[in-house]
């Protein structure tokens, strides 16, 4: 293996007991981290020698560990999933990192994502937006229809593929200053609205997936656009003047 | 309407009185410049402008409906923005995403409205009691035959102080419509990636130029004033 110099680091980490506890910066030197570890697996050794001692291990959400579930979160030295782009936290590799660093380690913070303990938030709010709208609505029992019967655009079916991208992982709620979720909803409302199987429910779906995200209390969208910046999936903004358009037509209309 | 009460209606209606203000103030820069280039028919446009009935009794409130609209919806948008995140971040580093400018909109804005307040108690509210209290149309000083806008305005730009919080305002300007001119296109839908480079070269070189002229000619009447 290579003989990169390990890291010696200061982390400043979230703890908080549970949603209706008072929480607070802990601070764990972490000495001899390999920088070809992950960011999760740095984690990993910081738990492993609090439980050694006897303390509880901070609490942080991952699952596939590979970029696809958006499980994994947590607000990095001032940035979601940290300082490199397109990549989701667990995907982070510690050569992020000098040697002697402070490494802030904060849950996604919005009035939407409550903590549930230390860096683990709860994200149900998207899932309501998801049932608000966020589906086709086909009859699956019997003869169901071959979606590529239907002829597509490429360019259409392209641009679909890309808002479909979007792994659910709220960056786009952490980055922004207002904790708006106008780059998920975009992004969901844009992957139906630009197939013809997604036309037939398209006004309810932009004007009911929107109003969930106000009523979860996700705030406006002021276009700052840090969202595509540290969204890891590449989400473009575009979407959300697609979202924009959508919705005022649905609503003059509806 | 439901709909009317959601976040992107609300930005909707900023985005176009915005623009609408845009507008405004292109007009109320070339009318300026009047100022420079030729006092008489600044004279004379600024006296149409104040007594033409269509742009007193139709424009005018057109344009104090746009200020309003922008700043309540701006305050209440405010409301909804902090609302959205009650405990901050002990360490954000939001510089490494966004600008300066679209982060603090409701700074420069602020800044924009204090200074719009400065300038109604300047020319308008004494315009206002001019024509419609003392009910003077003229246009005139007592016994003189010149138009009296000219002299106002150079009147205006002899303090430095005034010069200084005049220049100031309109950096605020610059910066809220660096971030504004082209946020009001995506609020509105407007904006994709065929638009997008021409709708923010725009933008920039709007939101520099204008303010500069509204800068150059104050100074023009401030260093003219000066001997
Ligand atoms: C009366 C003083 C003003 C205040 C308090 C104010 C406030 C604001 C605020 C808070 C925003 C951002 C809202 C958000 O997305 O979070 C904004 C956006 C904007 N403002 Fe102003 N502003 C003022 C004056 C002006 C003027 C004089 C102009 C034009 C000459 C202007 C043009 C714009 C534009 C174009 C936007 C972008 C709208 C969008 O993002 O869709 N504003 N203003
Ligand atoms: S738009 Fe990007 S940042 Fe937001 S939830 Fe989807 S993948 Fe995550
Ligand atoms: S753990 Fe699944 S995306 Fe990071």
């Amino acid at each position: 293996m290579s003989a990169a110099k390990k890291l010696n680091l200061t982390l400043k980490v979230w703890r908080q007991k549970n949603g209706n506890a008072k929480g607070n910066l802990e601070t764990y030197p972490l000495a001899d981290i390999s920088p070809d570890s992950s960011f999760l697996e740095m984690l990993d050794i910081l738990n492993n020698g609090l439980i050694d001692k006897g303390e509880s291990p901070v609490v942080f959400d991952h699952d596939c560990r590979e970029g696809i579930c958006g499980s994994c979160s947590l607000y990095i030295n001032g940035e979601p999933h940290g300082p490199a782009r397109l990549v989701t936290t667990c995907q982070l590799h510690m050569r992020s990192f000098k040697d002697g660093e402070t490494i802030y380690i904060e849950p996604f913070r919005a009035k939407a994502f409550p903590v549930i303990k230390d860096l683990m938030v709860d994200r149900s709010a998207f899932d309501r937006i998801q049932h608000a709208g966020g589906y086709i609505s086909v009859n699956t029992s019997g003869n169901t229809q071959d979606a590529n019967s239907i002829p597509i655009e490429k360019e259409d079916a392209d641009e679909a593929f890309y808002s479909a991208a979007c792994i659910g992982c709220g960056a786009c709620v952490a980055a922004c200053k207002n904790a708006s979720a106008s780059l998920f909803v975009a992004a969901k409302v844009s992957q139906y609205a630009l197939l013809p199987q997604g036309k037939i429910e398209a006004k309810d779906r932009v004007l009911n997936m929107v109003k969930q995200a106000e009523k979860e209390g996700f705030g406006p969208c002021s276009n700052t656009g840090a969202c595509e910046v540290e969204c890891p999936k590449g989400i473009s903004i575009e979407n959300i003047a697609r979202m924009n358009r959508e919705f005022l037509s649905a609503s003059i209309t509806k | 309407m439901e709909n009317s009460k959601t976040s992107i209606i609300r930005k909707v209606l900023m985005a176009l009185s915005g623009l609408f203000l845009v507008i405004f103030l292109l007009q109320h820069l070339m009318i300026n410049s009047l100022s420079v280039i030729n006092p008489d028919s600044f004279n004379e446009v600024s006296h149409f402008m104040g007594t033409n009935p269509a742009v007193q009794f139709l424009l005018q409130p057109i344009l104090i409906f746009g200020v309003i609209l922008h700043l309540v919806m701006g305050i209440i948008i405010e409301q909804q923005n902090r609302n959205a995140r009650p405990i901050k971040y002990a360490f954000s580093n939001a510089g490494a995403n966004s600008s300066w400018m679209s982060r603090n909109m409701i700074i420069s804005g602020i800044t924009v409205m204090l200074f719009l307040g400065l300038h109604f108690y300047d020319f308008w509210f004494p315009e206002i009691d001019i024509k419609f209290i003392q009910g003077d149309m003229s246009g005139m000083l007592e016994g003189e035959t010149d138009f009296r806008y000219f002299k106002e305005l150079q009147h205006k730009f002899v303090s430095p102080v005034r010069m200084g919080i005049y220049c100031l305002s309109f950096v605020f300007l610059s910066l809220h419509l660096l971030h504004g001119f082209q946020s009001s296109f995506q609020t509105v839908g407007f904006k994709n990636r065929k638009y997008a480079p021409t709708i923010e070269k725009l933008g920039n070189i709007y939101a520099v130029a204008v303010p500069l002229g509204f800068i150059i000619i104050a100074l023009f009447h401030f260093i003219n004033s000066s001997h």
